[in-house]
């Protein structure tokens, strides 16, 4: 009975395992498969000639090592000023009490309801006039704020006992001291589930480069995706290799830090 | 640790000096908050103030305003192309959320039940969409629905079915839309649901088990009420994703057929930058900002309870 249980989970399981894996391995096989193949029918789960064919064209008609550059620019110091920004904030929520603190964080939750996207048209001109258009600081800036990253570092601080922070006054610490000294180094952890995070949001993040970014040597990869998915005529080899190549980064991501990302308690981090 | 203990009048400090002591710091919290409020306020105070002044106006990108009054909002109440956006994502909205909350709760279930093996490879797949972009999400499931060389077809027609027609009816269209979002919203969900279900204690469970109650009278009956706090969250979370489903359709289908499928947000953009109608744009947004508002309130209501603070 027990064992006849075990088996029917283990089986609902992995066909459910199968369907979430299979498109990616549908995508991930179909490009490197030729062109030709691509489109003609009977269609075969393994490319019956494998080639690379997809990916050099990808790299060589699109300048993929810009679009590399671009994103991880945006990327790594995003993240960097993510994590001290959402730091200092979250700590500042954590440990200190004001009206004026709490009136702030009530704006910091209203964040994750009235996201970007819904004022598009007016934050569009607002980065214009900070004359950040076209630019990557203008993808940067805007993004450093996530409420999910301050309410992680919240949430932390605040299980740090208050002690700590009366013993250290007492001994003439001041205020940012103890925080840079004592406190930051303790959210070590914190910090570094957060710079997971954020680097996968910045490295998929869509609708600031969109809105922001004009030129295409200034365009990030997924900006680059869409130029050429939009395209009225879509270059299938080609993209389903760009597609493939522009997730290389998050994959190593994941296997280099697995276990942080999947032990991760999000039970108060709001998703960006 | 820097500072070594100092003789200063801390030690046996005046009324007044000790009141001073004990003063909240206010100039250190007003500094660690400050880059944020800074930011806050350009990106999402200064655009919501603009955008409800745009609202107002005629405004195209360039050129001064031009108050129209409430023209914008007039226009809007009987702009047909702006309801069946709307009525689209509502549309999209309540078909998806219950899609990705039973995706996610089931799948979070099977993984943290002890009867099923290789739970830890399985959950390596579940998760792997949540690192692809929703450009990429796009993608892969437009190209696993093309309606010739699709393998979804493929497969429908080696069954003897005819091709369905994933990108030109609207319909399912839609469906292949739902499809994606919950396959790609998953992951997430999931470790919500997973760290939910391993904070209940296994006594509740097997106390249940023992005075006869089955496996679904269980779930049903503890295991599904302690995770109330965590289904608010997952479905407060999707509404608002949902809500903004922007580039995960554009890659998939653009918002076709036509614009059958555009979402609001969709909407938005081509309102105030394909057609550089700034102010028509900022009107919609506004009254975007108001569903979503009603929206989490009224979530918010429902659960009291739950802590989101």
């Amino acid at each position: 009975m027990k064992a006849a249980r075990g088996l029917s989970s283990t089986l609902v399981l992995w066909l459910l395992g199968i369907v979430y894996l299979f498109p990616v391995l549908w995508f991930v096989l179909s490009s490197f498969k030729p062109g030709s193949e691509l489109f003609s029918l009977p269609l075969t789960i393994l490319p019956e000639t494998w080639t690379t064919s997809g990916y050099s064209t990808a790299w060589s008609r699109f300048d993929f090592q810009r679009y590399f550059f671009n994103t991880s620019v945006v990327a790594v110091v995003t993240t960097a000023l993510t994590v001290i920004v959402s730091a200092m904030t979250g700590y500042a929520f954590a440990k200190y009490r004001a009206w004026w603190l709490r009136a702030f964080f009530v704006c910091i939750l209203a964040t994750t309801m009235l996201p970007t996207e819904v004022i598009m048209p007016s934050s569009f001109v607002v980065v214009r006039d900070l004359g950040l258009y076209d630019s990557l600081p203008g993808i940067i800036v805007p993004s450093i704020i996530t409420a999910t990253g301050i309410f992680m570092f919240r949430q932390y601080f605040s299980t740090v006992p208050d002690e700590l922070m009366e013993a250290a006054r007492i001994d003439g610490v001041g205020e940012i001291t103890l925080f840079v000294r004592i406190m930051l180094p303790l959210a070590k952890p914190i910090c570094v589930v957060l710079a997971i995070f954020s680097m996968q949001w910045r490295w998929n993040d869509y609708i600031w480069p969109l809105l922001v970014l004009r030129d295409p040597n200034r365009y990030t990869l997924q900006v680059a995706l869409r130029s050429i998915v939009g395209a009225d005529n879509i270059d299938w080899p080609v993209l389903l290799s760009a597609s493939v190549i522009s997730l290389l980064p998050m994959v190593l991501l994941f296997l280099v830090f697995q276990r942080q990302i999947m032990d991760v308690d999000i039970n108060s981090g709001l998703k960006d | 640790m820097t500072a070594v203990t100092t003789p200063v009048s801390t030690e046996r400090p005046t009324p007044t000096a000790r009141r001073k002591g004990r003063r909240a710091p206010v100039l250190a919290p007003l500094l660690f908050i400050s880059v944020a409020v800074v930011l806050f306020c350009l990106f999402f105070l200064w655009p919501g103030a603009l955008g409800l002044l745009y609202s107002f106006t005629s405004y195209r990108g360039v050129g001064a305003l031009r108050f129209v009054g409430l023209d914008n909002y007039v226009d809007l109440a009987g702009d047909p192309s702006f309801y069946a956006a709307l009525t689209r994502t509502a549309l999209y909205t309540v078909l998806a959320v219950p899609a990705h909350y039973v995706a996610a709760l089931a799948i979070a279930v099977l993984l943290t039940s002890t009867a099923a093996a290789g739970k830890s490879a399985a959950r390596v797949v579940f998760f792997l969409p949540w690192l692809i972009s929703p450009i990429v999400t796009g993608v892969i499931w437009r190209w696993l629905f093309g309606e010739n060389f699709g393998f979804v077809n493929v497969l429908v027609q080696a069954f003897g079915g005819a091709a369905a027609q994933w990108q030109t009816d609207g319909t399912l269209a839609l469906i292949v839309v739902i499809i994606a979002g919950t396959w790609a919203g998953t992951a997430f969900n999931m470790l919500l649901f997973i760290a939910a279900l391993r904070n209940i204690p296994r006594s509740y469970l097997e106390a249940a088990e023992i005075d006869g109650a089955n496996s679904w009278q269980r779930f049903r009956r503890i295991t599904l009420p302690l995770l109330g706090p965590t289904s608010f969250m997952v479905v407060l979370l999707t509404t608002i994703g949902s809500m903004k489903e922007f580039a995960m359709i554009q890659a998939l289908n653009g918002g076709g057929p036509g614009t059958e499928n555009m979402l609001i947000v969709q909407y938005i953009y081509r309102t105030g930058f394909e057609r550089a109608n700034i102010g028509y744009a900022s009107a919609v947004s506004m009254v975007l900002m108001v569903i979503l508002i009603v929206i989490a309130v009224v979530q918010l209501r429902f659960d009291r309870k739950s802590d989101l603070s």
